[in-house]
């Protein structure tokens, strides 16, 4: 992503400045009516779903009328902000909104930027507006997708353990064969998995890499259906928020998928039928799926020869990706988890800390002492976000790629499904062939007949068939190259934003050390 | 070599305020301390070393000195435990924030232990102290007979002395204090020390993650690829900055303020038995007291002796002690807030260093094609 300032941005409408008053999705359901989407981002900006680089280098990148105040569970791209956080690991981070409107070169973001770091931290007024290569190379493209999904408000409905959560799920686009500019429409979770089963099974969208869904949880719904209010499932809603999200804008940003009928259900029918057969699609379930998948290639008993080595050399590079990304979520995840204790030693500190000061009677080395305890509470807060940021930057995108990943090999499993059909069909063919050829001999006219219809029928079928193999060998390539493409921006889009939030984080950090020097010093 | 040294008084040839211990050496398993002091003529400096065993003939000398009046009304300056240069769980978990830094934590805390007794009035003028910071011999390694302040040898009995009243509404009062602020400060040496070894621990994390991505390094001429490639290099540097940001932080947390809440957590607790010895003088005068009473004329003659000569060690012990404590007082709010004042100072620094860091890094990162 280039810096803003560096490109010619294209003309955009009047940027918006985003009221901190605006609806956001969070509170209550605001309604289709009114402007769920409030930003300064240009509506023609590219919903991409996987990475979202406009985000970065726009204005407040909140799409969706973004609150600062906790709880706020309005969609990001990617879900992947500190905002998000604040459900995630406490409640009311008020201070965080108010640190945020003083950092540096903020300048007109008001506050509704908020707390997301990942808001163009040191951007100039000459960037306000939203440029990005991503736009650019759309409209060169003429490729541009006008389509924004966000998905929020996680109400739990029903009760015992029937309850389930609906989420909103808000669309805006500028695409005619929506019914209308703006809709929501509420979802549950086994919506967003029916989604996938009836795309995975599509002939039209085979070869296509088709996003994955999270995946289902017994435990985490357990504690949901008991009771939302507890850390943990909070911590699991919000997780589960950030990735439906992240998962339908993958969705819409696939040009076919986008095209679907189904999708466009999805985004728009006030009922969806609830799917079934959703059962299945649990973890391992995916798992199970996805081993199959090279299990497939591994027992073929008539090998593929290839014409050239690029599908055999993609698979092995996809193998070994998998492999790298696990150990590297495996390590993230090592990484959140000491700063989620540190953030528990450090608030058992600053209490140990304040007793301290209570405790004591020289005046100023109390007061100090206070502070000191203070300073480690507001340490305690950005070790939290911190660690909510590894956590959502970093191995949320790794467990989505490796997931993604599932969906490549999976995509090479039905081209090897489509080679086979058509080898089973042309010996079919040729077995209907050498009957009809025995036939001749026999001299049984009413049965030839019906053997040549056979073989007329095969011919058709191996034809068929075949085209339907080349095709989904130019649909696998286009979709790894867009998919390579795509984790490239993707990830780089990720280390920004992480990176801009550490830079916020040091930065408020220095403003603690600042206020606390006087008062060490003035200790007598 | 010196033999048994008597407690001659003599002034200090060396100034007490400036002693360092700049080095420390394992040889085996024993650390050796370089103590360097400056001479008061200006004439140069003492270089000598110095064993853990050689500090503790020091404190035992210190200990004995019985002919000075009061002497257990001093509060004296604590010696950190013993130390080996592969100390057993048990060791660490005792030294607590000593036991890190390779060291360094360490040897600060015996530097402040010469400087405390060096510049102390009374005990400066022990010649053990002369001999210990001055002779390029080591100090004699005779067992200094036994004295009561061996705390560990006080029995049970003994230890139920500590709660009883005091007579003196200012000793209560201070003793009552002491209490607290001896719980509270080892409670928030303890808490800061788990801080520590978390943030060791994230730093160690951090190091992996940029290690892993090394691994996601690929040769080839693809453009994604490379693209990708070069995009896990710099993530990699990124994580490798972040570790040696969250490494400098766990560092200055350790030698500023963990070692100061450690130094106060046992200097209270030097005056927690500098109070306990008095409170068990006390317990003393009041038993002579009512011997002294219900004595039989036979007898009466000693015991009112014996009365009188506990009355005055009590009260030369109370003396001394209040002005130990006002002196003690001082010394400790100087030193936390040095320690404050340090920490705070050293972490604006790390926290500046690292935003530019990290600014660095996003707008590289921004840069990329």
């Amino acid at each position: 992503m280039a810096a803003s300032s560096d490109r010619n941005p294209p003309p955009f409408p009047a940027t918006e400045e985003p009221e901190p008053g605006l609806p956001d999705m969070a509170d209550g359901d605001s309604d289709e009516g009114e402007d769920i989407f409030v930003s300064n981002s240009n509506p023609v900006s590219v919903s991409r779903g996987v990475s979202q680089p406009d985000r970065v280098n726009d204005e407040p990148p909140d799409l969706f009328g973004e609150e600062e105040e906790a709880g706020s569970t309005t969609a990001k791209s990617n879900g992947v902000h500190s905002d998000d956080d604040n459900d995630l690991f406490a409640e009311a981070h008020v201070e965080l909104s108010t640190d945020k409107s003083g950092s540096s070169a903020r300048k007109d973001l008001s506050a509704s930027s908020g707390p997301r770091p990942a808001s163009t931290f040191t951007q100039s007024p000459a960037a306000m507006q939203p440029t990005s290569l991503e736009q650019l190379e759309e409209e060169e493209a003429k490729d541009s997708f006008d389509v924004d999904v966000a998905v929020t408000n996680p109400e739990k409905v029903g009760d015992g353990m029937n309850a389930y959560v609906a989420y909103k799920v808000s669309t805006r686009t500028s695409l005619t064969m929506f019914r209308s500019k703006t809709f929501s429409v509420r979802r549950r979770f086994s919506d967003f998995l029916g989604l996938y089963e009836k795309l995975s099974v599509k002939q039209s969208l085979h070869g296509c890499i088709i996003p994955l869904p999270p995946e289902k949880s017994v435990v985490g719904m357990t504690k949901v259906k008991v009771g939302m209010d507890d850390p943990s499932s909070v911590e699991f809603v919000e997780r589960r928020r950030a990735a439906l999200e992240r998962y339908l804008q993958r969705v819409v940003s696939h040009p076919s998928l986008l095209q679907d009928p189904d999708v466009r259900e999805f985004l728009e029918r006030d009922d969806l039928p609830r799917a079934v057969n959703t059962q299945a699609l649990s973890g391992a379930g995916f798992l199970k799926m996805i081993n199959k998948a090279s299990d497939a290639v591994n027992k073929m008993t008539i090998k593929m020869n290839e014409s050239d080595t690029w599908f055999e050399d993609k698979f092995q590079e996809v193998e070994t990706e998998d492999q790298q990304l696990r150990k590297l979520h495996a390590v993230v995840d090592s990484l959140v988890n000491h700063r989620k204790e540190l953030c528990g030693n450090t608030a058992v500190f600053a209490k140990s800390m304040a007793m301290l000061g209570n405790s004591e009677d020289n005046t100023a080395l109390s007061r100090a002492l206070s502070q000191l305890a203070e300073v480690e509470d507001k340490m305690e807060q950005l070790h939290q976000e911190q660690a909510a940021s590894d956590f959502f930057i970093f191995a949320e995108l790794l467990a989505d790629y490796i997931r993604l990943l599932g969906a490549v090999r999976g995509c090479f499993d039905q081209r090897m499904r489509a080679w086979q059909r058509w080898q089973e069909a042309q010996s079919t063919l040729q077995k209907k062939r050498e009957a009809e050829a025995k036939l001749l001999w026999a001299n049984k006219p009413e049965k030839l007949q019906q053997a040549k219809e056979e073989i007329t029928e095969w011919e058709a079928r191996v034809t068929q068939y075949e085209r339907d193999f080349d095709r989904i060998g130019m649909t696998v390539r286009k979709e790894v190259l867009r998919f390579e493409k795509e984790k490239a921006k993707d990830f780089k889009s990720q280390i920004i934003k992480y990176l801009e939030a550490m830079l916020q984080s040091q930065q408020r950090l220095v403003k603690f050390w600042e206020a606390f020097l006087p008062e060490a010093k003035a200790i007598a | 070599m010196m033999e048994e040294v008597k407690e001659v008084v003599s002034a200090l040839s060396v100034h007490g305020h400036n002693i360092k211990i700049p080095e420390v050496v394992t040889d085996g398993d024993t650390l050796t301390f370089l103590v360097v002091s400056q001479k008061l003529s200006g004439t140069g400096e003492y270089h000598v070393y110095r064993t853990w065993d050689d500090f503790e003939w020091l404190q035992q000398h210190l200990f004995s000195q019985e002919d000075v009046p009061g002497i257990q009304g001093i509060i004296f300056p604590p010696l950190p435990a013993k130390a080996h240069v592969n100390p057993s769980a048990k060791v660490m978990k005792q030294l607590g924030f000593l036991g890190l830094g390779e060291w360094q934590p360490y040897c600060k805390a015996l530097e402040t232990f010469l400087q405390q007794v060096a510049t102390h009035k009374i005990l400066s003028k022990n010649k053990a102290v002369e001999v210990f910071l001055t002779s390029s011999d080591a100090p004699g390694r005779q067992k200094v007979k036994k004295n009561i302040f061996n705390r560990l040898s006080q029995a049970v009995e003994e230890m139920r002395k500590e709660g009883h009243k005091d007579v003196d509404e200012f000793f209560q009062s201070e003793r009552d204090h002491n209490l607290v602020l001896t719980g509270c400060s080892k409670t928030a040496a303890e808490k800061f020390l788990d801080v520590v070894l978390t943030e060791q621990k994230v730093a160690v994390a951090c190091g992996h993650f940029s290690a892993a991505l090394h691994l996601c390094v690929e040769a080839g001429e693809d453009p994604d690829k490379k693209a990708f490639s070069r995009l896990c290099v710099k993530i990699s540097e990124v994580f490798d900055s972040m570790k040696k940001n969250v490494t400098s932080v766990a560092e200055n947390n350790m030698k500023t303020l963990g070692l100061g809440l450690d130094l106060e957590s046992r200097y209270q607790e030097a005056e927690r038995e500098m109070l306990f010895r008095r409170t068990c003088k006390l317990v003393e005068l009041e038993n002579a007291k009512r011997n002294a009473e219900k004595a039989k004329p036979v007898k009466k003659a000693v015991m009112e002796e014996v009365k009188t000569a506990t009355e005055t060690e009590f009260q030369q012990i109370c003396g001394v002690s209040k002005q130990e404590i006002s002196r003690f007082q001082g010394v400790r709010v100087k030193m936390l807030q040095q320690a404050l004042v340090q920490w705070c100072e050293k972490q604006l620094l790390t926290a500046k260093e690292s935003a530019d860091q990290f600014n660095q890094h996003l707008q590289a990162f921004r840069g990329m094609a």
